[in-house]
């Protein structure tokens, strides 16, 4: 008898609920499919960025071992190399070489500032230094 | 009059009783704001059995009175944000007639999560919310009806009890 009960409380569910719930699961999986694609896109890797006189002028993951020149007008330069997962300034035409005696960067947020030729290199999507991880 | 007051007090008292048995029993799946939603379930026969502004008066009265029992005010900002919303849902899903009681439970269930996700979008301004977003949807829905299958059976009894005490009276 109670059985029954449940069944017929079951039975008057409208077709309009029945396409509601459908459409409520069939949106939460667009949703789902729509922020896994745009985290996908929107690159997690670690990036060197590199900046000439403030603007941005590549940006190269620290997956690939490259070496580029960064060369102005002016004839003065910058060797910018990444390697091993680290990005570093190998050679310059600065006078201080402060960019070039600087050890190799990997980590979020961390920089190479070449300040004579204007040339800035910056992590992003980096790991989180340890310092920081660990104080958090 | 007294015996809606009676009815209602007694709703209310319900309400309350459900959403301490969910404070002390919460289902901990790993996402905030998961839960079952049994107080809804007294919403429901309220908005069913008596009236939209009662069900608003109840649910008012609930999560005030739940929120300075059990809760804090930065909790009662996130109850009252996710049951004032899901209510207004429902009581406009019912006036439609589009859908049944399981239906207009299913849409509080997941407009009660949109409501709590809304003022968590404000208060911590994290892109990380929308991960949430589809389990919120999902875990509205569910819990939305199961509490209407049970809220359709409880109404049903109810208001056939009703009736007869009525006739009785007459």
């Amino acid at each position: 008898m109670e059985r029954s009960v449940v069944r017929a409380d079951l039975n008057i569910m409208k077709r309009n609920d029945v396409v509601l719930i459908a459409a409520l699961v069939l949106l939460a999986l667009m949703v789902f499919t729509g922020v896994k694609l745009y985290s996908r896109f929107s690159t997690d890797e670690p990036e060197a960025v590199v900046y000439l006189n403030g603007e941005e002028k590549g940006r190269y993951p620290l997956s690939h071992n490259i070496t580029i020149e960064v060369r102005q007008d002016n004839g003065a330069y910058n060797i910018f190399q990444i390697k091993n997962g680290k990005a570093d300034i190998t050679e310059a035409s600065c006078p201080d070489k402060v960019c070039v005696n600087h050890r190799p960067v990997s980590r979020q947020g961390e920089s190479l500032i070449c300040l004579p030729n204007q040339v800035v290199v910056e992590i992003e999507n980096g790991e989180k230094t340890k310092i920081d991880a660990d104080t958090n | 009059m007294a015996k809606k007051t009676a009815y209602m007090g007694m709703l209310t008292a319900l309400a309350m009783v459900f959403s301490y048995i969910e404070f002390l029993l919460p289902i901990n799946l790993g996402v905030p704001g998961v839960k079952l939603g049994l107080a809804n379930m007294v919403v429901m026969v309220a908005l069913y059995t008596n009236s939209a502004r009662a069900a608003f008066g109840l649910s008012l009265v609930r999560i005030l009175l739940t929120g300075f029992t059990f809760g804090n005010l930065s909790t009662m900002i996130y109850s009252l944000a996710g049951g004032m919303l899901s209510l207004a849902i429902m009581i406009l899903a019912k006036k439609s007639n589009l859908f049944s009681v399981n239906g207009v439970s299913v849409l509080g269930g997941v407009f009660h999560n949109m409501g709590q996700i809304a003022v968590a979008a404000v208060v911590v301004e994290t892109a990380g919310l929308w991960y949430y977003l589809p389990l919120l949807i999902l875990s509205g829905t569910i819990s939305g009806i199961l509490i209407g299958v049970l809220s359709s059976i409880l109404i049903r009894h109810l208001t056939k009890m009703m009736n007869d005490m009525q006739n009785e009276n007459d």
